[in-house]
């Protein structure tokens, strides 16, 4: 069995809490991403998705384990792995353009300003963003547009992965639906690996390969990864006539809903904890195995 | 009256506002003989001293005039056009102020990019900011030697507190979110400082600046009366000994305009420079 590539291998993080003790925000935390996949973790405010991004960002030290991606040990922030920040992280001074302008020319310092003015427009106006308008401040912009921003920077750089981190939490549903769908335009021409936070549902079944969905903290789990049997290309209006739709929400509520506080506050003892494989596919031909409406634990 | 604008309602008013307070004081001050129209013995009986002369606006008026119609002639020691004294106490607090922002805004940057750093420091710099920077004339009279660098030492020591705190105070109140933009595009450190760290503190060291150069120019005033020989402090001080009040008030008012240029020059900057979150 070779490594996926990006290995998440017996991952800790633990904080002060602030009267002089120490928080296990996750213990033994272990899994895998694969090359092109997009991958969202879905959990409650405050389990630790954050924290676990910030990781794989290369921003914060886990306090034990290793992450690996394409074979070598994370151990800094690296253009390869680019971020979206919920706050969108925009610097205020610079226009849209230059924004995008300063995450091109850390790429590619031997381009020429013509190319990498060329480059940015060109990306900026794959996310939407009008000619008029790549010359505002991000004070200027609506939300929707600054987070627009903020993902032509990333992608614009070709990092090996994507991680966005709530990336529409700010939003409004509507705003959100059409970046979603942008989002999805733009990555779906590409083979871009996304490691996406979220703590909304439908945008996770939208987005998704599989899901990651975990418990509360402390010593909260990455419990299950539920494979997203909906076809693509998929559409929000489309996915939720497929069969397999209301069966995968379901499992994702009730997760949400009871699951993820029974299975919280459990140390691991020592163990990796990986989550349980569940495909839950309605469309699959009966197979010998008995009723298919449950998940089906791998 | 609606149909004006508020600004040029103000403007109106403060038209208005100067008329009158130059009317008032015209009218204040009691018919004098000019100074040719005395006789000799009443000009020997101090018919020209400070108290019978304070000059009405007109008077001040028409020293003006004649000041600024030659304002760079050269007449020894003693008799320089009011250009040549501005132009000394300018180059002076310009020194000063310059060798003070080379050091303070990188020192500023180092306090403000370490909090060790800043505790170590901050204890100095709070004993050493509140001392009137003329309390270090006699010690820099006596070890420089020199009263020229003196005076460019007191602008030097004034000017630099406002500039380092702020310095350091901005760049440690930097985002971290827009530092970890830097650190994902694998800036180093030096092009975090210039890219992402100068231009997010820069609203903020703006502000320091623009009170360093205020309160040189207010300082240097001072300082040349204490040094004497050129700039617009010592000629301030020099017409008061000539008793030409024309000249003092003339010389006050143009003090007030410089510093305001001054002032206005880091105005722009600031607007420049200040961003919207
Ligand atoms: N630097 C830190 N110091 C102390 N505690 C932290 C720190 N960062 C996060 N935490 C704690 O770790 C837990 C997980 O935080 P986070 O990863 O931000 O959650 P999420 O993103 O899932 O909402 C929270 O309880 C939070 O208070
Ligand atoms: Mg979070």
């Amino acid at each position: 069995m070779s490594k996926p590539f990006v290995s998440v291998e017996l991952l800790s993080q633990r904080f002060p809490d602030g009267k002089g003790g120490r928080m296990t925000v996750f213990e033994n935390a272990s899994f895998g991403i694969e090359k092109g996949e997009f991958v969202v973790i879905l959990g409650h405010s405050g389990c630790g998705k954050s924290t676990i991004m910030n990781i794989l960002a290369g921003l914060a030290q886990p306090t034990s384990g290793v992450v690996t991606m394409d074979g070598t040990e994370i151990s800094g922030p690296s253009l390869d792995r680019g971020v979206v920040f919920q706050n969108y992280s925009l610097l205020p001074w610079l226009t849209a353009l230059g924004n995008v302008r300063f995450g091109v020319r850390a790429r590619h310092p031997d381009w020429s300003r013509a190319k990498v003015d060329e480059v940015s427009t060109e990306y900026l106006s794959m996310v939407g963003l009008s000619a008029e308008a790549i010359h505002r401040k991000p004070s200027q912009l609506s939300g929707g547009m600054r987070q627009r921003v903020s993902i032509a920077r990333a992608f614009a750089n070709h990092p090996k992965l994507l991680l966005l981190d709530e990336p529409f939490g700010a939003l409004d549903a509507l705003t959100r639906g059409t970046i979603q769908d942008e989002l999805l335009k733009i990555w779906g021409g590409t083979n871009q690996t996304v490691f996406m936070i979220t703590h909304d549902i439908d945008e996770a079944i939208l987005l998704a390969d599989r899901i990651l969905l975990m418990t509360n903290g402390p010593f909260a789990r990455v419990a299950e990864s539920v494979q997203i049997t909906i076809p693509r290309p998929r559409t929000r209006t489309d996915i939720v006539d497929h069969p397999n739709y209301y069966p995968i929400r379901n499992h994702l509520v009730q997760f949400l809903g009871k699951r993820s506080k029974e299975l919280a506050g459990q140390a691991s003892g020592g163990a990796a904890q990986s989550p349980d494989r569940v495909r839950i596919d309605l469309t699959a031909p009966p197979a010998p195995a008995p009723a298919h409406l449950r998940a089906i634990a791998e | 009256m609606s149909v004006w604008s508020e600004n040029s309602r103000a403007a109106l008013l403060s038209v208005l506002i100067l008329a009158l307070a130059l009317l008032a004081w015209e009218l204040a001050i009691p018919a004098q003989h000019l100074a040719t129209e005395m006789t000799e013995y009443e000009r020997l009986m101090g018919g020209g001293s400070a108290r019978a002369g304070i000059p009405a606006p007109s008077q001040v008026a028409v020293k003006a005039w004649e000041q600024l119609s030659n304002p760079f002639y050269d007449a020894g020691p003693n008799d320089k056009g009011i250009g040549i004294q501005i132009a000394y106490s300018l180059g002076r607090v310009l020194t000063g102020y310059g060798m003070a922002a080379l050091i303070a805004i990188p020192l500023g940057f180092l306090i403000g990019m370490s909090p060790v750093a800043y505790k170590a420091l901050n204890p100095f710099i709070q004993v050493l900011r509140p001392i009137s920077p003329l309390a270090w004339m006699p010690l820099a009279l006596f070890i420089i030697q020199d009263s020229e660098a003196s005076a460019i030492f007191v602008i030097f020591i004034c000017s630099i507190w406002p500039m380092l705190l702020n310095t350091a105070f901005g760049v440690s109140g930097v985002r971290a979110d827009w530092v970890n933009v830097a650190r994902t595009h694998e800036l180093g450190s030096l092009r975090t400082a210039l890219t992402v760290i100068l231009p997010a503190a820069a609203p903020t060291i703006i502000t320091g600046m623009r009170i360093s150069i205020g309160i040189a120019w207010l300082v240097i005033v001072a300082a040349e009366m204490l040094v004497g020989g050129t700039g617009i402090g010592y000629y301030v001080w020099n017409e008061w000994n000539n008793l030409d009040l024309s000249s003092v008030i003339f010389s006050i008012l143009l003090i007030g305009i410089v510093g305001m240029l001054l002032d206005s020059v880091f105005a722009v900057l600031q607007r420049r420079l200040t961003y919207a979150e």
